[in-house]
């Protein structure tokens, strides 16, 4: 059963990404790249990996489309017909999606216990969130406090991407309001 | 978006659910999926519906500009903070069992924050970023 879901999952997302990649309508490639991030957070779900699949749900799905759509209405909805020769990308393209999936055959089997990420921390995180901090979820207690530094360093990095965005487009409206 | 009896009611029913569903995930963020940034986007996109229905202008005074802007640099200053408290009480940055006098409420309280934090600067910056785009439009 979980494999049939994968595979259709999986299916719908190779046919999403043919999609965006065919269209000429930005309009439409927005609102499949919107499908694409809610049929990943549905592929995460599979793979009991809820926390992320909430954010790319969220993320992905949500605010990615309306920031998108916000840029269409700035620019154009029709991409601009190019004539050029695409082989070479083709080729390169290829050649790097050929590596990638043949590297992941070196990869442990999806939950082997024996796998490495499995043997470092994690069991020392699971033994002893609870006691040490006593927050149920792990996910949390990992995030918020055993890897407070990465947190830190994301949130710093959301709120550069606001300062950019407020430096680079805030600034019209400013003026606008500050010359009568 | 003004002519849309269907969309406002709708939205007027879904936008005090979805801000709260935004805190539900906050606060139940210790025990199920979710957490800061997860909240905060939720919370971001009810703000963000809102100004898609009735207009840039009148979300902006839901949500004056001062507001989100102080609210993107407080989260991080408040993480920061968080961290820096436990350095002044004699532990290491971002060590929260010194908080407290019990080292696993020091934690948990130290999460709380540092979750504060980061929904408070995704939900600003989320907003932000979309009342720049919107804002550019008019």
């Amino acid at each position: 059963m979980e494999r049939l879901i994968d595979i259709s999952l999986l299916g719908f997302l190779a046919a999403t990404a043919v999609g965006m990649l065919r269209l000429r309508n930005l309009f439409a490639v927005v609102m499949l790249s919107g499908m694409y991030s809610l049929l990943s957070a549905g592929l995460f779900v599979v793979l009991d990996a809820v926390d992320v699949a909430f954010t790319e749900a969220a993320v992905g799905a949500g605010i990615t489309t309306v920031l998108m759509l916000g840029t269409l209405a700035l620019t154009t909805s029709e991409e601009k017909a190019k004539v050029e020769k695409t082989t070479p990308a083709l080729l390169v393209v290829a050649i790097t999606g050929i590596t990638l999936i043949y590297s992941t055959l070196d990869m442990p089997a999806f939950g082997d216990p024996a796998a490495p990420i499995h043997q470092h921390v994690a069991p020392r995180y699971l033994e002893k969130t609870p006691a040490e901090t006593g927050v149920p979820n792990v996910v949390t207690a990992v995030l918020a406090s055993y890897r407070g530094y990465d947190t830190l360093g994301e949130t710093t990095v959301i709120f550069t991407a606001g300062l950019g965005v407020l430096i680079l487009l805030g600034t019209a409206r400013r003026s606008d309001k500050t010359t009568p | 978006m003004t002519h849309h009896p269907v969309l406002r009611v709708i939205a007027k029913l879904m936008i005090p659910l979805i801000l709260l569903f935004a805190f539900y995930v906050q606060f139940h963020g210790d025990f199920g999926p979710g957490g800061g940034f997860q909240a905060g986007v939720i919370f971001g996109a009810g703000l963000i519906l809102y100004g898609l229905i009735f207009g840039v202008e009148t979300a902006a005074r839901v949500v004056p500009a001062w507001l989100l802007q102080g609210g993107v640099a407080l989260g991080v200053l408040l993480y920061g903070g968080v961290g820096v408290a436990g350095l002044l009480l004699g532990g290491n940055y971002l060590d929260y069992g010194v908080l407290l006098h019990d080292p696993v409420h020091g934690q948990h309280l130290g999460i709380s924050l540092v979750e504060l934090g980061v929904f408070i600067t995704v939900s600003s910056v989320m907003t932000t970023i979309f009342f720049a785009f919107a804002g550019r439009e008019s």
